[in-house]
């Protein structure tokens, strides 16, 4: 006798419950986005910038330029730039970017581990940042153990070029080609009969400081230049009179500076008080480029120069950069810096990758940024174009010097993009 | 030589400030055993009072002292009783997890307010002083904070050693329940222990801004000079904080002179020093 009969119709009824819902269930997983979704009509990049700290004003100008160019690539634009004419990713049937954001706090461990929970996460194609070279160096340590492209626009260490990474790829000039352009100008200057025989550095410790003076001191040797005064600060020092009256001492025909804001507004207060000023202040960008530099120290910093990635000026020249930065301005109320166009550049070039690879698989990627090509006018920067070497350098990348005059920077070199004439020595800038 | 003694003037300048800057945290620490790990944060709340005062009202830096002085005794009130009083008596875990929350709170909340972007004022009165004596160059900027940071010590040293109610926050502090006995009210002098280290960190704030930018991250600079002072100097006592400050400004003025990566190293090293002689700091007394 079978008396388990009547059970029989329930139990099957179950099983049919059990396997719809497991059925339903990987339908759903199916559609989530896994490790390598091709059909995700997402694409998810994440972001790593200093967001607070101090560093915050720098983190969220870069992440304004990553946001618009996401908004560029997504949304339908009239202008000459990649992925701007049509709505997304074309070679992805329209898919779109979605930028996921990380805060560094300006800390490179925190950086690293940002790294690991957002790719870990899952559905991560990429990664951008991460503003501070010593963040961007832990951060793409990481990406690179992940299988994760990483791609920065704005730092500048060399040293980030020179680990030998595959996955990754810095479209802005490192501190050598910023150096370079410096040391042209240099050059040129001494042309015109400017005294440059020996300089002097002056820098915050740490990475990017550190790295800006070894490139500075390899090319004053290659150029034949004396460095007789190498002087360095801690980044949270309240006083720089020693480092500024050792400078003094060695009497410097130009002074390399590296720091950021707070630093560099000390620097030029200490100057003044000082009665100090080199014939020639060369700033690599940062502290310099902040425009609360510009506000806090007024008259007293007019003739300090600096390396430029990207200037307002720029766009003067060209019409797609024209555009951008007026967008730029109207969206955040602020104007675009060499910051947010660099990281605006960066996150264009991914797209473009991503596009080119009609795929959101890491690897993929990464082989289409390693043969990436972008001409000169289909950027908004004053570069020849975009082109990664084999150490995931972009060769064409390029700086000019803009030096501060009557309150605002004006672009001094090259001479295809410069505005007006240099002032030199600097105290000539401020005796007006 | 002269590069010498401009080292050292400068660092006796800035010593005074740190010297000042420390001042709050060692009351606190000398009067309830708490350390205030957002100290640092009223300083740079008092810095961004001094801003507002100079860009919306015009008003100069050491013009708006008193006003900054008060905004951060207020502050330091509102510390107390919010946040301060309910873990008094409780462990020393929870009491640094509170002040540590404090500051993060208040770096988040600066930010969130003011943005992170650094604010300067620009041509303060003090700007336009310079004294040159033998080849040394003294900014006015410096010898103002100098000098209000020195008469902002001595008023508080004044206070708490030479007047009743001085005498009174001090009983509090060494025995809570003898001091209530006499008729003091140990919660309200532990209060006002509060609002005097907030009005001397607001004042610390307000004279700063002659000279420096403020940011939400602006109290990190001088907190870490303010702790070694603290220890250095002896936690707890006003007079070792005056001591100190001058001690760790002068170390890093001349060690800037000759190995400029080392001014915080030097600093540190001096605290080394003194602790492993006299660990309870140069005039400390436990």
């Amino acid at each position: 006798m079978r008396h388990n009969e009547g059970q029989g119709p329930v139990r099957t009824q179950a099983t049919i419950a059990l396997l719809a819902s497991i059925a339903i269930g990987l339908a759903g997983c199916g559609s989530s986005t896994g490790g390598s979704a091709d059909q995700s009509d997402e694409v998810k990049i994440a972001g790593l910038w200093p967001l607070s700290g101090s560093n915050a004003t720098q983190g969220n100008d870069v992440l304004h330029g990553a946001e618009l160019a996401v908004e560029v690539v997504n949304g339908v634009y009239d202008l000459d730039l990649p992925l701007a004419r049509e709505a997304g990713l074309p070679g992805l049937g329209g898919a779109k970017l979605s930028l996921v954001t990380g805060d560094t706090q300006g800390k490179p461990e925190v950086g690293a581990s940002e790294v690991d929970r957002l790719v870990t996460g899952g559905g991560i194609t990429a990664v951008v940042g991460s503003y501070q070279s010593g963040v961007t160096l832990t951060a793409s340590q990481r990406a690179e153990r992940l299988g994760v492209p990483f791609v920065n626009g704005e730092s500048s260490s060399t040293a980030l070029t020179q680990r030998g990474l595959k996955w990754f790829f810095r479209t802005g000039p490192s501190d050598e080609t910023f150096a370079t352009t410096m040391f042209d100008y240099l050059a040129a200057r001494k042309q015109r009969g400017d005294q440059i025989s020996s300089v002097g550095i002056l820098h915050t410790n740490d990475q990017y400081g550190n790295d800006g003076t070894t490139v500075t001191k390899k090319l004053a040797a290659e150029r034949g230049l004396q460095v007789t005064a190498d002087v360095s600060f801690e980044p949270t020092a309240a006083d720089l009179g020693s480092q500024v009256t050792q400078v003094r001492a060695k009497q410097p025909d130009v002074l390399f500076v590296l720091a950021y804001t707070d630093a560099a507004i000390k620097l030029m207060k200490t100057f003044q008080q000082l009665d100090y000023y080199p014939p020639a202040l060369l700033a690599y960008g940062a502290g310099f480029s902040d425009p609360a530099f510009l506000t806090g120290t007024g008259a007293i910093s007019n003739g300090a120069a600096s390396r430029a990635a990207w200037a307002t000026e720029i766009a003067d020249k060209r019409t797609s950069a024209k555009t951008i930065a007026e967008l730029f301005q109207k969206k955040y109320n602020a104007p675009m810096t060499e910051n947010s166009a660099r990281s605006f550049t960066a996150m264009l070039a991914l797209a473009q990758a991503i596009n080119d690879a009609k795929s959101t698989k890491p690897d993929a990627v990464r082989e289409a940024l390693s043969v990436l090509k972008v001409p000169s006018d289909q950027t908004i920067m004053p570069w020849d174009g975009i082109a990664f070497d084999d150490k995931g350098q972009n060769i064409q990348a390029h700086g000019v010097v803009q030096q501060l005059i009557d309150g605002k920077y004006r672009v001094v070199f090259p001479p295809e993009y410069a505005t007006t004439e240099a002032v030199w020595p600097m105290t000539k800038a401020q005796s007006k | 030589m002269t590069d010498l003694a401009q080292a050292v003037v400068n660092g006796i300048l800035i010593g005074a400030v740190f010297a000042l800057v420390a001042v709050g945290l060692t009351l606190i620490y000398g009067v309830m055993d708490i350390v205030n790990f957002a100290h640092g944060e009223m300083l740079m709340l008092g810095m961004y009072s001094s801003f507002f005062a100079w860009s919306l009202f015009g008003l100069d830096p050491l013009v708006s002292l008193p006003m900054t002085g008060l905004a951060i005794a207020l502050t330091g009130a509102l510390m107390y009783y919010g946040v301060i009083a309910r873990v008094l008596g409780k462990s020393p875990l929870a009491q640094i997890i509170a002040t540590f929350g404090v500051q993060v709170f208040l770096r988040g909340l600066a930010q969130f307010l003011w943005t992170p972007d650094t604010r300067t004022v620009t041509g303060p009165w003090a700007d336009d002083l310079r004294i040159r004596v033998a080849g040394v160059v003294i900014g006015g900027p410096q010898l103002i904070m100098a000098i209000g940071a020195v008469v902002t010590t001595g008023a508080v040293a004044l206070f708490m050693n030479r007047t009743r109610t001085g005498g009174a926050i001090r009983a509090a502090g060494e025995d809570p329940s003898a001091a209530s006995l006499m008729g003091i009210n140990p919660q309200r002098m532990y209060a006002l222990a509060w609002v005097i280290a907030g009005a001397a960190t607001g004042v610390a704030g307000g004279l700063l801004m002659n000279g420096y930018s403020s940011s939400p991250t602006a109290g990190v600079t001088f907190v870490l000079m303010a702790f070694v002072v603290v220890a250095l100097g002896g936690f707890g006592s006003i007079a070792g904080a005056a001591v100190a400050g001058l001690l760790v400004g002068v170390a890093q003025g001349v060690v800037g002179l000759y190995a400029p990566s080392y001014t915080l190293a030097a600093a540190l090293a001096l605290y080394l020093l003194v602790v492993l002689v006299r660990p309870q700091g140069l005039l400390g007394t436990r």
